[in-house]
């Protein structure tokens, strides 16, 4: 039998990771939800951030959790440009094709990451990165803990955008009924690149939250988006609550699936848990649309 | 019939050609993008004709790697017995998946991602055997001779992938002209009507899907008596599920030579970027991908779209 103290800090653990996760797939979940697209380009965008916040601090020793508010808003103007600019305009509408186009932006980025900063991994050296909280018996960096707050605020926040604010309601409007939005007078193409631009922005946070306690490398980004499709499908796609939800039910899946199943192996119950949701509940656990 | 005459006067052409004395590097290079056109095509059965988009087509392709080289190393059984085993494990994993998914009737994006999940269990689990080499991955000895299925001049293996390139192209052919194809079609097209019109819908996505895991997974045993290795990563990254989905939609899917010709742009893309960008690791890649979402600006349906875009089609796609 398993020591309690193991379960204990793995339950922990797993409800850490699961926040990031869940932070992550916040934004895929919105651009999933209203534009109806998978975007993969999403991983190679955290990535980018990642590398963001990583200059900010050593070029002009900004604080990750200081260079948030520029981080967002960087990262929202990016999104918002490349849907208004390249992703609406090659698309033409066709799934395939959006597909393509967010395939090659990855493709840029991740290449041009490489070319800037070689495959290297590198962290920032923050002081607090290694302090910590004694939780009954088990140690909690405070970054992460950070990290876990971030992740249910920023859920919150969003619902409530999307609930009661008037660009929610566009949003809501065009996800549910494109043809009919535009009849009540919603710019169409305004709120796609809005969409996309808040489902980045969401990264932006993602990648200040995340630098203290992790390092960046260009690919970086795989580790996070397969796993954030999961999270988002789990969740059922378009719903705050539910990527939130499926984040920390795949960050516990994971750990205890590393627990019992050892490190690598573990992983394989995050995706026999994301084809059952598949075959048995495709609309997710709190599935609906935004 | 002039399709037939295309599909011909290419094989013929392509045939003939290492008579002239191509460098390895030429023959090196037309190997591998008819390898893509080739797997492509296996990809547009389904995806093209069918609808069905798969995001993890490696699987079938990684089952015949494994399964070849697992066969001769671990089993020290001969190739030819390997490559029988390639295409049923391709078969059976494509019946396994299309069973499981087209049960629970997943369609679109469910279908995708269900796919990717599934190459990603199939990592892990060859990650994590003994029987698959593990994380190391396994090596077939190096011992050229015909009856091994290995060769040393780079021309057989060159004429092997034309005469598999050649099969797949007049495979989908005939597939076009049949009632099965007739069905994938209308699936395609509108799965409901397809229903209401007694097409049965989930025996002919399970036949398109074997059909697929078979073709596929012979891919995969030319893959591994060429390189005469595997492990979990060439088996079930993700980097053959998006090439072959690339080269398909690129080139046009749902066409018979949209797959050849998605794979020669983007073949030689790459390798236009690969000379005018010299060596610098990332810059090729990253001019890769710009040219592909150029390409995709200008050519929304694809290489093969240009011959069959209409005024019609234009105006169509500016209004919406």
């Amino acid at each position: 039998m398993l020591d309690p103290i193991l379960l204990w800090s793995g339950l922990i653990n797993g409800l850490l990771q699961g926040s990031i996760y869940a932070l992550v797939a916040l934004g895929l979940t919105l651009i999933y939800g209203v534009l109806h697209i998978i975007n993969f380009a999403h991983g190679s965008l955290l990535m980018l951030a990642m590398y963001g916040v990583f200059l900010l601090f050593t070029n002009f020793g900004i604080d990750p959790y200081a260079a948030l508010p520029i981080l967002v808003i960087g990262m929202f103007a990016l999104g918002y440009g490349l849907q208004r600019v390249l992703i609406g305009r090659a698309s033409h509408g066709r799934d395939e094709n959006i597909l393509l186009v967010t395939l090659g932006i990855s493709i840029v980025i991740e290449n041009l990451a490489l070319f800037f900063f070689q495959g290297d991994t590198r962290t920032i050296d923050v002081p607090y990165a290694f302090d910590s909280i004694e939780i009954a018996g088990v140690f909690v960096a405070i970054p992460r803990l950070i990290a876990f707050g971030a992740a249910l605020l920023i859920a919150a926040l969003l619902w409530l955008m999307i609930q009661r604010s008037d660009v929610g309601r566009a949003i809501r409007a065009v996800a549910k009924e494109k043809q009919g939005a535009r009849l009540v007078g919603i710019n169409v193409d305004h709120i796609y690149a809005v969409s996309y631009g808040i489902g980045i922005a969401c990264l932006g946070a993602a990648a200040c939250l995340l630098m203290p306690t992790y390092l960046v490398y260009p690919t970086v980004g795989h580790a996070f988006v397969l796993i954030a499709f999961t999270v988002v499908v789990l969740g059922g796609m378009g719903s705050f609550p539910g990527a939130l939800l499926g984040g920390l039910l795949i960050g516990l899946c994971e750990s205890f699936g590393g627990l019992f199943l050892g490190e690598s192996f573990g992983q394989i119950g995050i995706f026999l848990v994301f084809i059952a949701v598949l075959l048995f509940r495709p609309s997710g656990l709190l599935g609906s649309r935004v | 019939m002039r399709t037939l005459a295309i599909i011909v006067l290419f094989g013929l052409v392509m045939a003939v050609l290492p008579v002239f004395g191509p460098t390895d590097f030429t023959l090196s290079f037309l190997t591998l993008m008819l390898l893509f056109a080739y797997l492509g095509q296996g990809w547009n059965i389904l995806g093209g004709y069918g609808g069905q988009f798969s995001f993890g087509n490696t699987v079938f392709f990684g089952a015949g790697l494994y399964a070849t080289v697992i066969v001769q190393v671990q089993f020290g059984l001969g190739p030819w017995l390997g490559l029988a085993a390639a295409i049923l494990a391709g078969a059976l994993v494509g019946l396994f998946i299309g069973w499981v998914s087209f049960r629970y009737g997943l369609r679109g994006s469910y279908f995708a991602l269900v796919t990717l999940a599934f190459a990603e269990v199939f990592r892990i689990v060859a990650n994590s055997v003994a029987i698959t080499g593990a994380g190391a991955g396994l090596q077939v000895p190096l011992d050229p001779a015909p009856a091994n299925l290995q060769f040393v001049g780079r021309e057989s293996f060159y004429w092997i992938i034309l005469a598999l390139t050649v099969a797949s192209l007049l495979l989908v052919w005939q597939m076009e002209r049949s009632r099965f194809g007739a069905y994938l079609i209308a699936i395609r097209d509108d799965e409901d009507a397809a229903r209401a019109l007694g097409v049965d819908i989930f025996r002919t996505k399970l036949k398109a899907i074997v059909l697929v895991g078979a073709l596929t997974g012979l891919g995969g045993a030319f893959y591994a008596q060429m390189f005469l290795y595997v492990d979990p990563h060439i088996a079930f990254g993700v980097a053959v599920s998006v090439e072959v989905l690339l080269v398909s939609i690129v080139g046009g899917m749902g066409t018979i030579f949209g797959p050849l010709l998605g794979a020669a742009a983007l073949h030689l893309i790459s390798e236009v970027a690969r000379e005018t960008m010299g060596n610098t690791p990332g810059l090729n890649l990253a001019l890769y991908g710009a040219l592909l979402v150029v390409m995709v600006t200008f050519l929304p349906k694809g290489l093969f779209g240009l011959a069959t875009v209409s005024a019609g089609r234009l105006f169509k796609f500016r209004r919406s």
